[in-house]
Formats: structure tokens, sequence, C-alpha cells
């Protein structure tokens, strides 16, 4: 963080504006994907079977956000922060330009595989072989260049947010590798059978699949938040205490939560108590680490009032503190018993993503694109303020309307009758849906839309002529 | 405990190799028993691997990505046991490589399909699922009667199942095509398909077009086997328990 020293490395920050720009670009795919495959789901009409049809396309959402744009986001960031807080250039500008097309070629190799029906059918890791592979080798090229920066810095200690891209690095690696093993049917085939079957493929790919959400889509976030909170507010971080409990807390506990997504199936239940055990720990290092960033405000708080960047950042801590509440809360087995299986997990899901990760990312970009392009600041602060509460407003439209979808269809599924019979077919179930749906269309359009201003500010700040005199350092 | 921490911050391969073990716990800890338990796996009668026609089905319901909107997973609640059937277990999906126990229910749960509904319900569903469910949001695969399953290569296919631990013979994988036709076609000897996976494996046109053998034949062999297995008359959960005090 200290930025003391008068020597100025010259960083690359050629790929940090690639992987800012692919970020951008992957975020209006993967949003609008979701949005028609939300409208798949109120007008089944829509449907084109066989490539377009919603089986097929909800991973190129999940996928398209989560790794696309979530993955450029991640890329960028800790490429740009890693260089400053380490105050050296980035090792190796060949391999780094190769993690940025070979990651492309990756997320495109993915697409174009659930849309023709290449899918290993594990959540979240629906690429084959070919394709996980080949990740493998971009990941190992990150995870190198990360270290060998890590290892050129200038100042003696490693910076917070720089452990939380680490952790982030490697155990997404850990966790593909494992996750992935599997056997091809030939060799010049796309088809293979995971190595894991039936119950233990079912912990290993919850155990993978919540430490996604875990390392991929909390830490590597954690890791913005610990830079550009503290450099946008210009304010050290409130705790350094607290941020080391929290670091190591939340990356020891995370790892259990996976079974949370088992409970009461066949799963044994020794291992769905600790799952739901350490879910509810896991609220502590998350408000902890929420606290931390707010409370980095301390003394700047009027910061808060004026700056539409700082509010992004800070309500997509509030959106983290919301959802690692709600988490925990939903690992209750009482409570899963009603939300599992139902929109209410949609919901959750989507306040995180769309709240927290969006939310952060968002901040992290307004940050970024005037330093490297080079601008005194973003076209239009106005711009950014309008982005930040129409998204807040799809939101918050899009979790009630899951909320409300959720809760609804888990009771229904379990009403009886008076006369002990169960009062709902299936199917009655599904129709009462569908203004919901309907709801989550428009909330999900208010969301792209508010995503639309921001690609045109950004776009505003890029070809104007706000330039900055001298390089910011 | 600050001064000692100061020695990861800086030193990065030792902060590295502190991180790979802390998150190597929990993950060993869940996992492994689960190899070595004898109890994560009932006891159960009749479990058997998936016919080569069956396991083509089920590629199908992988690659459309069924699993997203229907779970294979009954959970022992009062109205789901009502709704449909017999609690899942473990064991039931034992050869599923991967689980298909899947995470939301857009449409109905799968676990226990088999034999519920016609053969001409599950085709005419599949292609126009409005016409036989009003207001069911399901997409239509009707272009399933329409593809030509290749069946010579579920050889290779059932190599691989082998390879990753379910207990397919020699004899199985050598037959593997002529037991995938025979069961697609009534009016030929199976008695070499049953002697392999058991008297009670359907042998039926399941997609009710004789020529050949389709996606949709695939598709509704293994909709009519799911949850049809496992002999749940004879289970008894305490017999497990038992079985781990021998």
């Amino acid at each position: 963080m200290s930025n003391t020293s008068s020597f100025t490395p010259t960083y690359n920050d050629h790929v940090v504006r690639l992987f800012t720009l692919a970020a951008v670009f992957w975020g209006i795919i993967g949003f609008t994907a979701g949005v028609f495959i939300a409208l798949q789901m109120a007008f089944p009409v829509l449907n084109v079977e066989p490539l377009l049809s919603f089986g097929r396309l909800r991973p190129v959402h999940t996928s398209a956000v989560i790794f696309a744009f979530g993955g450029n986001v991640l890329f960028a960031t800790s490429y740009f922060v890693v260089q400053r807080t380490c105050q050296t250039r980035l090792w190796n500008d060949t391999l780094a330009l190769f993690t940025f097309w070979g990651y492309q070629a990756f997320i495109v190799m993915a697409a174009a595989g659930y849309v023709l029906g290449v899918n290993q059918g594990k959540e979240y890791a629906e690429p084959e072989l070919y394709a996980d592979l080949w990740l493998t080798v971009v990941w190992v090229a990150y995870l190198l260049i990360f270290l060998m920066t890590l290892k050129n810095r200038k100042e003696p200690h490693i910076y917070v947010a720089n452990w939380f891209y680490l952790s982030f690095i490697v155990t997404v690696a850990v966790l593909h590798l494992i996750n992935n093993i599997a056997v091809p049917v030939e060799f010049f085939g796309m088809k293979t059978y995971p190595l894991w079957g039936g119950v233990q493929s079912a912990m290993i790919q919850w155990w993978y699949g919540h430490n996604a959400v875990g390392f991929f889509l909390t830490a590597g976030f954690l890791g913005i938040m610990y830079y550009f909170i503290p450099k946008r507010a210009e304010r050290p971080v409130y705790s350094y205490r607290l941020s080391i409990l929290h670091f190591w807390s939340l990356i020891f506990i995370y790892i259990w939560a996976g079974p949370h997504h088992l409970l009461y199936s066949a799963l044994p239940d020794w291992a769905q108590t600790l799952g739901m055990t350490f879910s509810i720990m896991l609220w502590m290092p998350s408000w902890g680490g929420m606290i931390n960033g707010v409370m980095t405000l301390s003394g700047a708080w009027h910061k808060l009032r004026e700056d539409p960047v700082l509010q992004f950042m800070i309500v997509a801590l509030a959106f983290y503190g919301m959802s690692t509440f709600e988490g925990p809360l939903m690992s209750i087995k009482e409570v899963n018993a009603l939300s599992h299986f139902t929109d209410w997990t949609i919901g959750h899901v989507h306040s995180g993503a769309l709240g927290w990760v969006a939310f952060i990312s968002f901040g992290a970009i307004y940050y970024l694109v005037p330093v490297l392009w080079g601008k005194k600041e973003m076209y239009s602060s106005r711009l950014i303020s309008i982005h930040l509460w129409v998204a807040t407003i799809g939101i918050v439209l899009y979790i009630v309307a899951m909320w409300v979808a959720g809760i609804m269809q888990g009771l229904m599924w379990r009403t009886y009758d008076s006369m002990g019979f169960l009062q709902y077919s299936f199917i009655e179930t599904v129709e009462k849906m569908h203004v919901y749906y309907l709801i989550r269309v428009l909330a999900g359009v208010i969301y792209l839309g508010a995503a639309g201003v921001m690609v045109y500010n950004i776009y505003k700040t890029i070809t104007g002529n706000n330039n900055l005199p001298v390089k910011e350092a | 405990m600050l001064d000692k921490h100061k020695s990861l911050e800086k030193n990065s391969i030792l902060m590295l190799v502190f991180i790979v073990l802390v998150v190597s716990v929990g993950g060993l800890v869940e996992a492994i028993p689960l190899f070595r338990v004898e109890t994560t796996i009932e006891k159960v009668q009749g479990m058997r691997p998936l016919t080569p026609l069956e396991l083509a089905g089920q590629n199908i319901y992988i690659r459309e990505n069924c699993s997203v909107c229907h779970s294979q997973q009954i959970r022992p609640l009062r109205d789901e046991v009502e709704r449909y059937g017999h609690y899942s277990l473990a064991a039931e999906s034992m050869y599923d490589h991967p689980f298909l126990w899947g995470s939301k229910r857009t449409g109905p749960d799968l676990a226990r399909v088999g034999g519920k509904y016609s053969d001409d319900w599950h085709v005419a569903h599949l292609v126009n699922p409005q016409e036989m469910v009003p207001g069911s949001i399901m997409p239509s695969y009707g272009f399933l009667k329409e593809r030509g399953l290749d069946g010579v290569k579920m050889k290779k296919h059932l190599q691989a199942m082998k390879a990753v631990g379910v207990p397919y013979t020699d004899e199985m994988i050598a037959q593997a095509y002529n037991d995938l036709m025979a069961q697609a076609h009534p009016e030929s000897d199976g008695s070499g398909l049953t002697a392999r996976y058991g008297a009670k494996v359907n042998i039926r046109d399941f997609d009710g077009h004789r020529d050949n053998v389709t996606e949709m034949d695939a598709l509704v062999a293994y909709m009519q086997v799911l949850g049809t297995l496992a002999d749940l008359k004879n289970y008894n959960p305490d017999m497990g328990a038992e079985v781990k005090h021998d």
C-alpha cells in the first residue's frame, strides 16, 4: 500500500487494460444470457431445440458471469494490485499476455461446448476434460506470474490483498484438479466419465462448488476490497489484527461448508452436521471482513457522501453482509428443508452475485479505467450514481421476487388438505411461479440496462481527452 | 502471535504452503471417510450398473443438463416421501458418474419416475411437454426422435465406466452393442441381456418406431429404470448398522 518510495517502476498495465475490457464485455454477455434464460422460464416457447434450450444455456449464463466476468475482474485487479503493492513490474510480459488470451480461449471453448451439448454434468464445473486441462495450463501460468511478482517485491511485507489473491489462485487450482479427474471414452473424443461416483461424487462436487463461491467469488473479491476501498478512501485498513484473523479463519472455515448443499440427502449425517456447523460458524469471519472493510472509512465518512465509486464498494459490502447472513441461515437443516430445491436459493445466489461480486467489481472498474487510460476521472460521476441506484433497484426486485416465489413453492409442496392428502400437484406450484418469473425478467433488464450505462461511461472516458499530464504511479 | 505472522508476510512460499495446509483440513476430514466407512453406502439388493441403452440415455440426460431443473434425490421428509416415494439411498446412485442429485426443482424430482408413466406418455411429453402437462415450462425435446443412437461406441463407454470403478464385466463390455440393440427390439432374443442385467430389464420399443434405435429410445429407457432397481421392500435401514459391527 505504502507508496512512500520515490522510485516509480513501470508497470505492465497493458494486460490489465485487456482484462478490464474483457470483464466489461463478458459482463454484458453474461447478464444478457441471464435475462434470456429468465425469459425462457416465463415463456417456454423461447426454447429453441436443441441448441438454445434452457439446459444448454444455463451454464452459458453461470459460466459467463462467474468465470468470464468475475474471472477477468480478478485477473485485472490482481495484476494491478500486485504490481502496486509490491512496487515492481508484473513478472514476464509474454506469459501475462498468454494468460489473457489463454483464459479467453477457455471461456469460448467452454461456452461453445455447452451449446453443442458437451457438458460433464457437474454444476459450475461443466467443461469437459479437454477444456479443464487447458484451464490448468493457464492457471499454473497465473500462479507462477503472481508468485514471481511477489518474489520480486520491493516492499518487505506482502500486503493483505495479496494474501487473499494468493489463496484464491492456489485453492481454485486444488479444487479444479481434484473435482475434474475423469476418464475419457476415447482419446480424441469429448465425453468422459468422472472418477468420483455417487455419494463421493456429491461430496467432492459440492466441496468444489461451495468453495468456488468461497475462494473464487469471495476470497478473490475480498482482495479487491482490501486494496480498492483503502485506496479510494485514502485511509489505512481499519484493523491489521482483524485482517489476519479474517483471512485465516475465513479460508479455514469455508472449506468445510460444502455439505450444506446436501442436507437431508443420502450423504451420511455426520458429514451433513459438520457442513451445517461450519456454515453457521462462517458467519463470523464473513462479518469480520465486512466490518474491516466498512470501518476503513473511519474518519473519511464524508467521502461516502460524495464519491459514487466508494458508494458502489460499500453497498457491495452491505449485500455481502446480507448474503453471508442469509447463507448460514439457509444452512440450518430445518430452514434448508424449506428453501432447498426452490428459487429462494436462486435469490440468495443473486444477492451475493449481483450485489457483492458485481458491485465490488464495478467499483474497482470505475477506479481502474481512468488510471489505466491516463485520464483524470471517469467521464461522468452522475452516470456512476445512476448505475448504482438503478442496479440496486434491480437487485432488490430480483431477490424479493425469488424470496416470495421460493418460500411460496416450498410451502405449497408441503401443504396438506383437510383429508390429509398433499394439497397441490407439482404443476400447480409451477404455475404460481409465473408472475415472479416475470418480475425477475424485469429486474434483470433493469440490472442489464444499468450496466449498459457503465459501458457508455467507460467508452466516453477512454475516448475522451480528459488526460492526466503524468501517468499515475 | 502478530510477530510470528510477520514471517509469513515476508515469505511468499511459506505463505503459500500455509494456505494449502489450512484449506486442506476440511476437505480431507469430510471426504476421506466417505471412501472408507462401510455404512456410507447401504446394503440393498437389486442394484446393478445401467444397461448400455440406459447408460446412453443417462448421457443424453447429462448432455441436455436435465439435472439443472430436475433433482434425483428424495429427502426423508413426509411430503416428499408421499409425493415421490421412498427416500433416496446412497446405494441407488453409486454407479452414477457423476451423481445427478441436482440442486433445483423447477420440475419434479425424477429419482423414482421409472414405471410411473407409459413409454408413450414419455415420448409425447418430451416432444411437447405443454400438451401432456398444461402449464409446464419444460423445453421440448422432439429432436431426440430423429437422432439415431451410435450403439457401436457403447463398448468404449462401458470400458471407461469400468475404469472408474463400475462393475461391468468383460462379457457386458464385449456384448454392449448386442445388448443395446436387444433392449430396444422386443422381437429379438433378449436372453443374453437378461442373463447379464437381470430378468427385470425393460425390453421394449421405447419410442414406438421400430426401424431404428434413437436417442429417444435411450432417454425413455433411462427414465423407466430410475428408482426401480433397489429392492426397497426388503430394505431395513438398521441392517446397515449391524453389518458395521460384524
